[in-house]
Formats: structure tokens, sequence, C-alpha cells
């Protein structure tokens, strides 16, 4: 019963998976969207963390440590244009936000 | 002398850009006096040469004055070549043209364009000296093209008029056909002799006479005569040779002075000159002569026949410069170099009478050119009367004339020439004597003889014009007259020219007629005998009963022989043939071309057509741009399963 | 057996440690995304995270645990949470379509699971990497981290600075908003003033009195 790598990628995996369905399944929330993007970003660390433990490397950790510091930049600036889209449209619903039509 | 050679053509070019670039500065009369000063110190100089090369036995100057590039081992240079041909020619060159700058300020007097017109002919002059004291054929080919643009904007000096502006397009595009092959001639003598320098391409003529090649696959060709032959076309679209004459006739279109310099006495000779130059090329291929000579026959025989049916006084010059170039042309053909020289000088002195008297009288009569308005001038214009005739008789050739000698010279080496087409240009340039003296005393009696046909209002303003236009007249007239007496024997029979042009001895046309010759007189003594000055008073006399004593005859001839007529009317239809088969060709296909490759092949289909494409294929790229955002994360997600799906399953 | 139990005891405890706190990430996780209100949405992203950290524990990056729940659930979460709670979410409109997009997203889901599995287990990958390394006792991944990323890592660790700083920017200059009743100085305008702008001179003519 020892803890192999496999373990930590599996439940990577399925943390992944998890996330890949609120974004389908939660298609007209944004901010469940937000969510399931920095559930997506654990996943991804855990297996960074679990690579780098494993392989007695410690580059994988500093990645994370990008990776979060990236991931609070874009949870920050998001939320901003959440915010801005709140105040101007009165509604965070994606079915609002089709201006991007070609 | 180096310095007289460049100062003679540099003097005529400083004229022409001081009147060209600061004529509104300068005025009229500053213009008219800075490039007649520059021409008549270029003829002053020329005279000198000539008496330096005639007289004092000058040797042979052939030097280069600067080298514009050297690529490929091939020199490019300016260089100047003075034997006794190029002396000759620069002294018949700058003199009819100063006589002409001198009429042109009566002529052009109150025309607007003043300046501009002393500008050109000044430019003219330089160009035409570039031209004949060139030793090399890059330097040749420059002056060439430099009087082709001078004589189609002189053409088209009048570019208010229409027709003035159709006759220059049309002769620059006839000359470009010309020019053409002049070039590919040059070409053909760089590529086997890998040189432009003349004494050099002479020295390895023999490069070319043992070189063949195939234009048509399976033909092997000389290309000796290749070569002479496409430089003769260069010659026959310059100087005006069936089937290349179409230009000349409408060039008249172009005020009379520059008829008179361009038209009939200098640039239109280039090609003869350029001929004469390549005697020893030419030599080398009879064929080249034969179809030199028939095609001068021609010229001279069918283009004289047009002259008696025109009636526009300068017109019926025209037509009987293109004869006269016939003329020249078959002595060529003959190998009578010197005779075709001979001739080319007599001939720029009285055909520049000729048009000048021609354009004397325009200037009485306001600018009408018909000769069946005019009539009984010779009252009104007592000097224009005697000069015409002068002109006409040594055009026709009586003896004793200018005309007289260098005429017979050409018809005696024809009838020595033993080329093959001899004997028809013998009886191409024996016929023409008679049209010659007919069409030109049909139009002298026209003009100053019979009843008046002005109207009134003319006939009251008649008078005989400014010293400016009878003086330069009167100074041509007497070499006119004289010359050919006085210079035959240099030129024809010394050794004159023995150093620009070479005869081989199996071309003896001008050694059998040196046999014969003893002196002016006698040749003035032989030529009354039965022959061509017999033929020549025929037709004085026949266009004197049929158009001074029986005014009424030549109407009924011309309804006996309406077919003819219409024939000569249309010039043999080569206009209309042009037109239909060249141009409306060349039309036909910038018309295809125009419609499939450049409207339907190049706007329709890649300009038009890829932007068509894009358009259509981002009209069908956007369906995918819903804007939704879930779309696109979809679209992401599906991305990711199918590039792992590679991953894993691939 | 007494030997090696206490070496057995620990994998043992490690492993019963990974069970519990995988079986609740996922539970949150799966929670994450199914949940009703945003709010509760977001407060099981924090559980998750918090789970997170302790299988990070497990994996000997103490330093990331930590700032994973110090920088996350301490900064961003509370973020996520004031955006949540200041919009006026309509809920009902949200849930729009979940029933009908379960089926999809489960398969999609599935499909992606399976294909991460498949490369897990399968040999595409060699991720036979032999048996944890084992560190001494005064092992600092602290240590280990900061002596990497302050030497090898220095460039990139001060882009990180740099992105952070542009976050703030945007973030700010998106969500700010000049209202223009506001009043306030404008010392730089106050300097410029001169006499002539404020003062006029009229020249009357004196009125006496009569």
């Amino acid at each position: 019963m020892t803890l192999t790598l496999s373990h930590y990628l599996i439940l990577a995996a399925v943390l992944f998976s998890i996330s890949i369905a609120g974004i389908v399944i939660n298609r007209k929330n944004i901010i469940i969207l937000l969510m399931s993007i920095e559930l997506m970003l654990l996943a991804v660390n855990l297996n960074f963390i679990a690579f780098s433990h494993y392989l007695d490397d410690i580059a994988g950790q500093v990645f994370v440590f990008f990776i979060l510091t990236v991931a609070a930049a874009e949870a920050a600036i998001g939320l901003a244009i959440l915010v801005v889209l709140f105040r101007n449209k009165g509604s965070i619903s994606v079915e609002d936000i089709n201006e991007m039509k070609g | 002398m180096e310095f007289i050679y460049l100062a003679i053509p540099l003097a005529s070019l400083f004229g022409a850009i001081v009147a060209g670039f600061f004529g509104k500065q300068i005025g009229r009369s500053g213009a008219h006096c800075v490039t007649i000063i520059g021409v008549a110190v270029s003829f002053v100089l020329s005279l000198l040469v000539l008496k330096s090369v005639a007289f004092d036995g000058a040797a042979v100057y052939n030097q280069s004055v600067y080298t514009w590039m050297i690529s490929d081992g091939i020199r490019f240079e300016v260089g100047f070549l003075v034997d006794g041909l190029t002396a000759l020619m620069m002294a018949v060159v700058t003199g009819v043209s100063l006589m002409v700058h001198i009429y042109t300020i009566g002529y052009m007097h109150d025309d607007p364009g003043y300046q501009r017109f002393f500008s050109y002919i000044s430019l003219f002059t330089f160009s035409m000296l570039m031209l004949v004291m060139s030793n090399n054929f890059l330097q040749l080919f420059f002056g060439w093209e430099a009087v082709g643009l001078v004589s189609y904007l002189l053409i088209g000096f009048w570019f208010k008029r229409e027709t003035a502006i159709y006759a220059n397009m049309k002769a620059f595009l006839v000359n470009r056909v010309g020019d053409f092959g002049f070039l590919l001639g040059i070409a053909v003598i760089l590529m086997f002799t890998g040189s432009l320098d003349y004494y050099e391409v002479f020295e390895r003529a023999d490069n070319l006479v043992a070189a063949s090649m195939q234009i048509i696959p399976g033909m092997d060709w000389s290309v000796i005569t290749i070569a002479c032959i496409l430089l003769f076309i260069g010659a026959m679209g310059k100087s005006a040779q069936v089937p290349l004459h179409v230009w000349l006739p409408d060039s008249m279109e172009g005020p009379t002075p520059i008829s008179a310099l361009i038209h009939a006495a200098t640039m239109v000779t280039a090609g003869i000159f350029m001929v004469a130059r390549m005697s020893p090329l030419f030599e080398l291929s009879d064929t080249a002569l034969s179809f030199v000579i028939v095609i001068g026959a021609t010229t001279a025989f069918f283009m004289g026949l047009v002259g008696i049916v025109q009636n526009d006084i300068k017109r019926v010059v025209a037509y009987s410069t293109l004869s006269q170039l016939g003329y020249m042309t078959v002595a060529l053909g003959a190998s009578a170099y010197s005779a075709a020289i001979f001739h080319l000088m007599t001939h720029a002195f009285f055909k520049a009478l000729l048009f000048l008297a021609a354009g004397s009288v325009i200037i009485a009569m306001h600018h009408e050119q018909d000769i069946r308005k005019m009539g009984g001038l010779k009252k009104y214009l007592p000097i224009t009367y005697w000069v015409s005739l002068v002109g006409s008789l040594a055009l026709i050739g009586f003896p004793g004339s200018a005309g007289f000698f260098s005429k017979d010279a050409i018809l005696i080496a024809t009838h020595n020439s033993t080329v093959w087409g001899s004997g028809y240009a013998y009886f191409a340039v024996l016929s023409g004597v008679f049209i010659t003296a007919f069409y030109s005393f049909r139009m002298f009696f026209l003009v100053f003889h019979g009843e008046e046909r002005m109207d009134e209002h003319t006939r009251e303003h008649l008078h005989e014009p400014p010293a400016v236009v009878t003086v330069p007249l009167i100074l041509l007239a007497i070499p006119s007259a004289i010359i050919g007496w006085l210079t035959i024997d240099t030129v024809l029979f010394s050794d004159y020219f023995d150093q620009a042009i070479i005869v081989f001895s199996e071309h003896g046309a001008m050694e059998a007629l040196a046999e014969e010759f003893h002196g002016p007189a006698s040749f003035v003594l032989h030529g009354l005998a039965p022959g061509p000055t017999w033929l020549a008073a025929a037709g004085v006399i026949s266009a004197w009963y049929i158009y001074l004593r029986k005014p009424g005859l030549a109407a009924t001839i011309r309804a006996r022989l309406e077919w003819l007529y219409q024939l000569l009317d249309n010039k043999y239809y080569f206009d209309r043939f042009n037109e239909i088969v060249f141009a409306g060709s060349a039309r036909a296909i910038g018309q295809v071309l125009w419609r499939l490759g450049d409207a339907l092949m190049i706007d329709g289909l890649i300009v038009n057509g890829s932007a068509r494409l894009v358009g259509w294929f981002s009209g069908v790229a956007r369906q995918v741009q819903t804007g939704y955002l879930n779309h696109y994360a979809f679209a992401m997600i599906s991305g990711l399963i199918l590039l792992l799906g590679w991953v894993v399953l691939g | 057996m007494l030997l090696t139990g206490k070496a057995d005891t620990k994998i043992m405890i490690e492993t019963i440690i990974f069970y519990v706190f995988a079986v609740a990430t996922v539970t949150s996780a799966c929670a994450v995304v199914t949940v009703r209100n945003p709010v509760h949405a977001v407060l099981f992203l924090v559980l998750t995270f918090f789970t997170s950290a302790v299988i990070w524990m497990t994996l000997e990056a103490e330093f990331l645990a930590i700032s994973l729940v110090l920088v996350y659930v301490g900064a961003v979460m509370v973020l996520f949470i004031f955006v949540v709670m200041m919009l006026d979410i309509n809920i009902a409109r949200m849930r729009e379509g979940f029933v009908r997009y379960l089926p999809l997203g489960l398969a999609v889901a599935a499909i992606m699971l399976l294909m991460m599995l498949s490369v897990v287990t399968s040999d595409v990958f060699v991720l036979d990497v032999g048996s944890e390394p084992v560190h001494t006792a005064d092992y600092s991944n602290t240590k280990e981290l900061g002596a990497v990323l302050y030497t090898q890592y220095v460039l990139a660790f001060e882009i990180a600075a740099v992105i952070l700083l542009v976050a703030i920017i945007a973030a700010i200059s998106l969500t700010m908003r000049k209202r223009a009743k506001t009043k306030y100085q404008s010392p730089s305008a106050q300097m410029k003033v001169r006499k002539g702008d404020r003062l006029r001179i009229v020249k009357m003519p004196s009125s006496e009195e009569g």
C-alpha cells in the first residue's frame, strides 16, 4: 500500500476532469468558469509537485511557484473584468457577452 | 585638334541648352542669337576640319574622349572618328543647319514656341554631329536615337494640331521598327566581334564572314548578311525607304524649316551615311548589297510616281526627297558609296533650298499649301522664283548643276554594277529621271506660272518675305548650282574617301566610272548626249505641255487612268495596309490581352479573385466565431482531447 | 517486524492521509462545479485548496503548501468571495441548462479521464521512477526552493514580480471609475494661476453725488 507517483497523477487527472466537466456544465456562469480554471491549475500544480518530489528535482516546485503567481494575477484581472462587465451590462451571463461575434 | 572636335558638337548643344532652359529669360532675340552663334561656331570649325582633311591631308583622327564604362571587356565610349566622310558630313550638316537657323527667324516670327523651336533645331544639330562624328556603334546609336527624338518633337511642334500629333506618333513608331533592326544588327556585330569600335569591328569582320547562324532551325544564314541587312533596316527607317517610308510625307506637319533641315537635308541621310560608313561590312555581303539596291530602286521609282499626284507643295517635295533617298540607296547597293555621299551632299543643298523656297511661298500665301490655289507667283516672288528654278534644275539634273553630277554618277555606277538586281535598279533610276523632272516642274509651273488661282485677299498681300528668309535661299542656291562642278573630282575620283570607304575590286562600278571621267567639263558634255538628260528634258516639256499649255489635259489623263490615279493618290495603300494589318492587329491583340489577360485574368482572377476568395473563406470562417465564451472554451477542450488522443492512441 | 514496523506505520499513516484528503479534494471539487449558490462554490473551492495543500505536504512541498493556503485561500479566494457577494447574480438564470449539459459534461470528463489514466497507467511514458527519495531530517524545502529561485531563476522571478505589478495596475485601471461630481484639488492648476486669470479690473468713471 505504498504511495507511488501514479496515485498523485491519477488524483490530478480526476481533478482536471472534474474541472472540465465544470466548464461544460456551468456554461452560463462565468464565476464558476473562473473557479474551474483555478481547479485545473491546481491539478496541474499537483502534477508538477508530484514529479518534482519523485524525480527529486526542485525545478518543478519553482514552476509551481510561478504558476501560482500568474494564476493570482489572472484571477485578479479576470475578476476586475467581471466587475467592469457587470457594471456596464448589469449581467455576467455568458450569453450576454457575444460582442466578439465575427 | 581634339579641342575643335569637342567644340563642334558642344557649341550646338550649348545653344540648345541655353535656348531651351533659359528661353524665357533671354527672350526671342536672345534665343536665336545664342543658337545661331553656337551653330555658326560649329560650322566655321567644321569648315576648318574639312579644310585640314581635304586639303592639308590631315591624318585620320580616331580617339576616345571619354570612357563611359567597361563591361566584360567591351568598352562603352564617346569618341570621334574624323576622316573625309565625317568632315564632309559635318560641313553639310552645320552649313544647312546654319541656313535653316537664320531662315527660321523669319519663318517662325510670330510663333509662340519660338525659343523652343530654336532649342530643338540646335539640339538636332548636336545629335546629328554626334552621329556622324562617332567612332563606335554606341555613340552612333545615341545620335541615331537623339535625332529620332528631335524629329519626333519637331514634327509635333504644333502640338495642338491633331494631325501633327498623329504624324509624330507615326514617325516615332515607324522609326522604332527600323531602330529595332538597327539595334539587332549592332547586337549581332557585338556578339561576333566583341567590340563596338568601328575599326576593331572592321578588323574582325572575318569573324562575321566565317560565322553562320540559324534563325529558323535548319537554315544556315551568313552572319555578315544578317548583320548588314539588320543595319540596313535601321537605315530604311531613318532614311525612309520602302516600306518604312510612310512617316516622311506625314512629317510635313512640322514647320517648314524642319522639313528642310531634318526631313530633307540631314537626318534622313543618316541611314545613307551609316551604310557608307559600314562599307567594309556591306562589301562583304553581295546578298545585302542586292537587298539594298532593290529597296533603293523601288523607293526611287515608285515614290517619285506618287509625287506626281500630290497637291500639297511640301508633300511634293517630300516625295521627291523619298525618291532621291532611293537614288542614294541604289548607289550604296551598287557599291558607289562615294557617289551616294556625293548625291547626299548636293541633295542636302538643293533640297533644303527647295523646302525653304516652298516655305517662302507658304509664308507669302499665308500658310496656304495647296498648289492648286497658287499660280503666277513669279511676278510677286522674284527671288523665290529664281532660287526655286535653280533648285528644281539641280533636282532634275540639269547639266552643270549640282544634281547633274551626282545623279549621273549614280546612273552610270548603277549601269556598271554587277550586283543582282542592278538591272532593275538601272531601269528604276532611269525612269526616275523622267518622273523627277515631271513632278518637279509640274509643281514649279503650277506655283509660279499660269493663271493666278488664289483668292483676292491673298493676292493683295503677296510680297517677297524678309531678308532673313531670302538670304539663306540665295546662300543655298549658290552651292546648289555650282558645288557639283567644284567637288566632283575630289569627292568621287580622288583618294579623298580612301580611309573611310572601302570598295572591293569585284564591285567595280566606281572604277569604271573613273576611267571614263575626264574632268567636269567633259562630264557635262557627255551628259548632253542622248541619255538621262534628254529624259529629264522630256519630263520638263511634258509637264509644261500638260499643265501650262493645255491645262485641261491633266484632268483628261486622270479620268482615263483613274485606277492608277487612285493607286498613287492612296500611296499604294501602304498607310491603309499598315493601319489595318499592323495597327489593327496590334489593337486586336491589345484588346484580347486587355479583356482576357488584364481584365479577366489579372484583375478578375488574381486581384479581385483572391480578394473574393478571402472574402468567401472569411464568410465561412466567421460562422465559427459565435462570440460566446463557452464555444471557445469547448473548442479548446476538444482540441485538448484530440491532442491527448493523438498522443495516447497514436 | 518491529524494526520495520515503524516505517510501515509511517507509510500506513501517509497512505491513510493521502486517501482521506484525496477523497475530500475530489468531493469538494465536485461540489464546486455543482452547487447552486456561487458563494458555496467559492467556499468549496477553499476547501479543495486546503485539502490539496495537505496532499502537497505529503509530497514534502511544505513551502508551496503554505503559500497555497496563504496566497490562494487568504487572498485570491477572499477576492472571489468579495466579487461574488458584491455582484447581484441571478442564480436561477445561471443554472439554466445545467441538467441539459450534464451528460455532455460527464461524457467529456470521462473521455478526458480515461485518456489521462491510460497515459498514467500505460508504458507510453516511463513512470516507474523508483522509490521515493529519502531526505535527512534537516532537509528544508523552503531553503532548497529559495536557493534556486534567487540564483538560477532570478530573472523569471523578477518577471513574475512585474507580472504581478501589471496585474495590480490592470485591475485598478479596469475597475477605477471617475465620478464627474467628485471635488478635488489640483495643485498644479493652483500653482499655475496668474492674477489676470482671476481678477478683472474694470475702470469706471467716478460718479459725483449731486
